[in-house]
C-alpha cells in the first residue's frame, strides 16, 4: 500500500479509506474483528442513554482503543436541527473530539437526509466550533453548498442507507467529486466489494459503510473483501483507466503473422 | 438527615439524596466510564462541573454514551424531543 496516499480532512491524516459503522452486529467481538478485518481506522458510533438499569452491559468503546481508531460520533436517528445539533454537543461532551458526522434525516422510509436542515445544522455546529463531516445526498448543489459553509469533506449516499443497492447516480457523484475541492467519502448504500470498488474508480476519496460488512452472512470476510475492494479501486482510480471504445483494439501485433 | 427528593434519569423516576451532586448520583449508579456526557434539564453539563452540581426535585437528568451505530435505529433512540416526535 502507498504510504504517501493518505487521506487528510481538517489537517488530520487517515491511515484507512474505508470508514466503517459499528451497528447491527451480532455482539461486540464480532464488532472488533469486522472492524480488524477491514482494516478501517475511523469508526462511527451513535449516542444514546446509558443502560441505568442494567450495569453489567458491557460499553463498545472498551472494546475500541482510541489510540487505534478514530471515534466518530454520528447524530443517526435525528430528523430536525434542534435534534442533530443537541446530539452532537453531547456527543463533544462524551469527550472524543469535535469531529461529528452530521445527519439530519427528512424521511422515514428512506432515510433521506434534510438538505435545509443539514445546511442549517451545520451552520450552527461549524460556528461552535466543530468538524462537520455532512451525510447528504447525492445532490451537487447542495454538496457545493456545505462545502462553502465550512464543512471539510461531504459525504454523499449511494444509495439509502442500509439498501445495499450500490451506487443508483454514479453521474451525479462524480460531478461532486469533480466540483468540491474536498475530499468525497461515499457514504451509505453499498452492497457488495464491487460497489465499493466502483465508488474508488469514480474518484471518491473514501467509502463509509456499515450494513454491507455487518449484514452479510460472514461479516468478517465480507470486512476483508471490502478492505481489497476500496484499496483496488483506490489504484485503478491513480492509475488511470482506458477509455471505453465500441470496436475491438487487437493487443497482438500483426506483423509477423503467416 | 436529608429528606429524599423525586428525579428522573433517563426518563425513569428515581429518589435521589437532598444535596447530591451529579458526581456522587453518577457513582451511585456505577458509571464511571469517562466517556459519558450528563444533560440537566436540557442543560449539558461540563465534566468539570459534575462534583459541584447539585441535584434538585424535579430535575430531570439525561445521561448518555456512545453505541455501536452507524445506521439509525428507531428503539435505540434514547432522547427524542418532542419535534422529533412530530416530524415522524
Amino acid at each position: 500500500m502507498d504510504m504517501n496516499d493518505r487521506l487528510t480532512i481538517a489537517g488530520r491524516e487517515f491511515k484507512s479509506r474505508l470508514w466503517v459503522g459499528t451497528g447491527k452486529y451480532k455482539d461486540f467481538i464480532e464488532t472488533k474483528k469486522a472492524i480488524d478485518a477491514s482494516g478501517a481506522d475511523v469508526v462511527t458510533v451513535a449516542v444514546r442513554r446509558v443502560n441505568i438499569t442494567d450495569r453489567s452491559k458491557e460499553n463498545l468503546l472498551e472494546y475500541l482503543d482510541p489510540k487505534k481508531y478514530v471515534i466518530l460520533p454520528n447524530t443517526a436517528g435525528c430528523y430536525t436541527v434542534e435534534d442533530a445539533v443537541r446530539y452532537a454537543r453531547l456527543a463533544r461532551a462524551a469527550g472524543v473530539s469535535d469531529l461529528v458526522k452530521l445527519e439530519v434525516l427528512g424521511d422515514d422510509k428512506t432515510l433521506f437526509p434534510d438538505t435545509a436542515g443539514l445546511i442549517e445544522a451545520a451552520k450552527i455546529l461549524i460556528k461552535e466550533g466543530f468538524i462537520v463531516l455532512p451525510y447528504t445526498n447525492d445532490d451537487p448543489v447542495v454538496a457545493k453548498k456545505l462545502v462553502d459553509i465550512g464543512c471539510p469533506a461531504v459525504m454523499p449516499l449511494a444509495a439509502p442507507i442500509g439498501s445495499g443497492l450500490g451506487i443508483r447516480n454514479p453521474y451525479n457523484l462524480k460531478i461532486i467529486m469533480e466540483q468540491v475541492k474536498v475530499p468525497v467519502i461515499v457514504d451509505a448504500g453499498v452492497g457488495t466489494a464491487s460497489d465499493a470498488a466502483l465508488a474508488m474508480e469514480y474518484g471518491a476519496d473514501a467509502v463509509l459503510m456499515n450494513t454491507a460488512i455487518a449484514g452479510a452472512q460472514d461479516p468478517i470476510a465480507m470486512a476483508e473483501a471490502m478492505k481489497y475492494a476500496v484499496h483496488a479501486g483506490r489504484l485503478a482510480y491513480k492509475a488511470g483507466r482506458i477509455p471505453r471504445k465500441l470496436y475491438a483494439t487487437a493487443s497482438s501485433p500483426i506483423e509477423g503473422m503467416l | 438527615m436529608f429528606e429524599p427528593i423525586q428525579i428522573q434519569v433517563n426518563g425513569q423516576p428515581r429518589a435521589c439524596r437532598a444535596g447530591a451532586t451529579v458526581g456522587e448520583l453518577l457513582r451511585e449508579l456505577e458509571i464511571t466510564s469517562e466517556r459519558v456526557a450528563v444533560e440537566l434539564n436540557l442543560e449539558i453539563l461540563d465534566r468539570k462541573e459534575f462534583d459541584h452540581r447539585g441535584i434538585r426535585d424535579g430535575d430531570r437528568l439525561e445521561i448518555l454514551s456512545f453505541i455501536g451505530g452507524g445506521r439509525p435505529s428507531r428503539e435505540a433512540i434514547g432522547v427524542t424531543s418532542v419535534l422529533a416526535e412530530r416530524a415522524r
